[in-house]
């Protein structure tokens, strides 16, 4: 709890706010994730890529615990990921994470969704709820439609929601599995934007995406998966001129090139 | 009109289809839907102008007594009604404090209806007017205080008595079918264990042996000078019973819900119970509403059961009152304004779930 407190102030780019260390997992005999390292210092930006079944997604989804790794360790703002509900839902509410079918809650609207989380886990006023929540709509620049329910917003849009739903819980960390896949080619844009802005105010993010255009703005880190493991972890400009591994260059030569 | 400038046009103007060619598209298409069309009109041909003649024309309406029902030409003798309504309606409650019943079922039923319409869904409203409600439907059915003579649940009876176990089944069992339905899906094997033995062995009984055990072998088992009144073990049967076959709908409705919602939800930090109550049961609800309210009415129907322990609600008590020798050749005509009664309340919860559904979808696509 020391080291909590302390973090914000002191030594912002020195700190680990996560810490992956010999992770591995299966789903019965199939082998998912092998010997994942990694770290992420605070305000960092790491973008991990890979061909799909590569385990991106499934390894982000640990660091939320969405998924259950089986070995190793992960330990995200000082707090290791174990079967302890306290502290699962404490690292919960710092790690905020974006979808690729963003999951609005459809049943209610688009200021209920983004209020939900604060005033339930936060125990926060409705008042001052709706009034973060406003502030976020603006942030993602659809104020107007904080009354509309879910269903009835572009994908851009509910993406851009399911965006300020997690910002309304201030998070420390940002998680995006692949925010734009779902979306259409028009709409892709939009949501990309709020994210750099989000980059750019030093936000510790971590996205798999494939919108290398993106990832070269705003990464600090490339990571490339591939079956399971990490193949290669550089910064960009070397990831994307010189990468070491030749899965890597097969990887970049198929996606750069269509 | 149109605008050469734009391609746009407005929508072509609805056909409108001639009176003949609708009857022949819709009645005579083929030979198959001839042949029933003109069965169908043959039968009600038969039995509507027959009925009507026996139920309206030649009906005896009020009648001093039953001799004029008996007469050669008389048809449907609803005399029979004016004369026991009493007895059906509020069964074996002593005769003179039926108006006790009578404003009881008055003041339950227009609470129910205040909190079935949306403009009162507020705590601060319902909450007292329930406690109201409860505390003087009490004090009118057993009395006891303010000089109102007390009266044995044993002697509970008719449309009161059904209402009463109708709402305690539904009050009470809808809870227990919510935590069936999620314990069943519980990753905890001992709580999934549980829930499904309960729900299959509950399920797998009928109703009448749930309230025979209720009644007759359930108390076997209290220790001595422990007692639950008769009405409390019966709705109690019934609350599990329903509860069971509830808990199986609302399941199918938790399976509707994508993975997505759970994850979103856990992702967010909310906890189990902040996530059921706030994301997946209101979706799930309303995903099984229709089978959800198909049980409901069910189990209205349901209450007719408890003849067979021994209390009357309006359907045994009209069946007691029938033996009357003077009047049990109407037996049919009280029957059929039984099952008026049971029709006016079944049409209207069916009737209300579908303003629910429409509520539930304003706004969305």
């Amino acid at each position: 709890m020391e080291n909590l407190k302390s973090s914000a102030s002191s030594q912002k780019h020195e700190r680990l706010v996560i810490e992956l260390t010999g992770v591995n997992k299966w789903y019965g005999d199939f082998q998912a994730l092998v010997d994942i390292n990694m770290s992420v210092r605070r305000s960092e930006r790491v973008v991990v890529c890979g061909p799909s079944g590569s385990g991106k997604s499934t390894m982000i989804r640990c660091i939320n615990r969405l998924e259950v790794h089986q070995r190793g360790r992960i330990v995200v703002d000082g707090i290791e990921l174990t079967d302890n509900l306290k502290n699962i839902e404490a690292i919960r509410s710092e790690v905020g994470m974006v979808f690729q079918s963003f999951n609005l809650f459809p049943h209610m609207p688009v200021i209920d969704n983004l209020t939900l989380a604060p005033m339930l886990v936060r125990k926060m006023p409705k008042k001052d709820a709706e009034e973060l929540a406003m502030q976020y709509l603006e942030r993602v620049q659809i104020p107007e439609q904080a009354f509309k329910y879910p269903g009835q917003l572009s994908g851009g849009q509910q993406q851009r929601v399911a965006i300020a739903r997690s910002l309304c819980m201030q998070p420390k960390i940002m998680l995006f599995d692949e925010p734009t896949s779902a979306l259409d080619p028009e709409m892709i844009k939009e949501v990309l934007d709020v994210m750099i802005e989000l980059a750019e105010d030093g936000m510790t993010m971590i996205v798999v995406t494939h919108e290398m255009g993106f990832a070269k703005t705003v990464a600090d880190t490339m990571v490339f998966m591939d079956a399971g493991e990490i193949v290669e972890s550089a910064d960009p400009s070397k990831f994307f001129t010189a990468p070491d591994n030749p899965r890597t260059k097969l990887f970049l030569s198929q996606i750069l090139t269509h | 009109m149109v605008d050469i400038q734009s391609k746009r046009t407005p929508p072509p103007v609805a056909e409108r289809v001639p009176a003949i060619r609708w009857v022949r598209d819709n009645f005579f298409s083929s030979a198959w839907n001839t042949l029933l069309t003109i069965l169908i009109v043959f039968v009600l041909f038969e039995a509507v102008p027959a009925f009507f003649e026996w139920g309206v024309l030649n009906a005896v309406w009020g009648a001093q007594d039953h001799t004029s029902c008996r007469s050669e030409e008389a048809g449907a003798c609803w005399a029979v009604i004016a004369e026991k309504h009493r007895p059906m309606l509020f069964g074996l409650f002593p005769y003179e404090e039926h108006w006790r019943l009578l404003v009881a079922l008055i003041i339950f039923i227009s609470v129910i209806c205040i909190t079935l319409s949306r403009r009162f869904w507020n705590v601060k409203i319902l909450a007292p007017l329930w406690i109201a409600n409860l505390g003087i439907c009490s004090l009118l059915m057993w009395g006891g205080l303010f000089g109102l003579p007390y009266v044995d649940t044993q002697q509970w009876g008719g449309l009161p008595l059904t209402m009463v176990l109708f709402t305690g089944t539904v009050v009470f069992g809808m809870p227990v079918a919510v935590l069936l339905a999620l314990g069943r899906r519980s990753h905890m094997p001992g709580i999934k264990a549980t829930c499904v033995t309960f729900i299959e062995c509950m399920r797998g009984v009928p109703l009448i042996t749930i309230l025979f055990v209720a009644v007759n072998v359930f108390p076997l088992f209290l220790p001595q000078g422990l007692e639950f009144d008769v009405m409390v073990r019966v709705m109690v049967g019934m609350a599990i019973f329903f509860a069971c076959y509830q808990a199986e709908v609302i399941r199918g409705g938790l399976q509707a819900i994508t993975r997505g919602q759970y994850e979103a939800a856990e992702a967010l930090g909310l906890g189990y119970w902040q996530m059921m109550i706030r994301i997946i049961l209101p979706q799930a609800l309303r995903v099984c509403l229709p089978g959800i309210v198909n049980h409901i009415i069910a189990a209205f129907k349901n209450t007719s059961y408890v003849l067979i322990i021994g209390l009357f609600d309006i359907l045994s008590a009209t069946t007691a009152v029938m033996q009357d020798p003077l009047w049990r050749l109407f037996t049919i005509e009280a029957y059929l304004f039984v099952a008026l009664v049971y029709f006016i309340f079944c049409f209207a919860l069916s009737k209300y779930s579908q303003n629910v559904e429409r509520w539930l979808d304003e706004g969305r696509r």
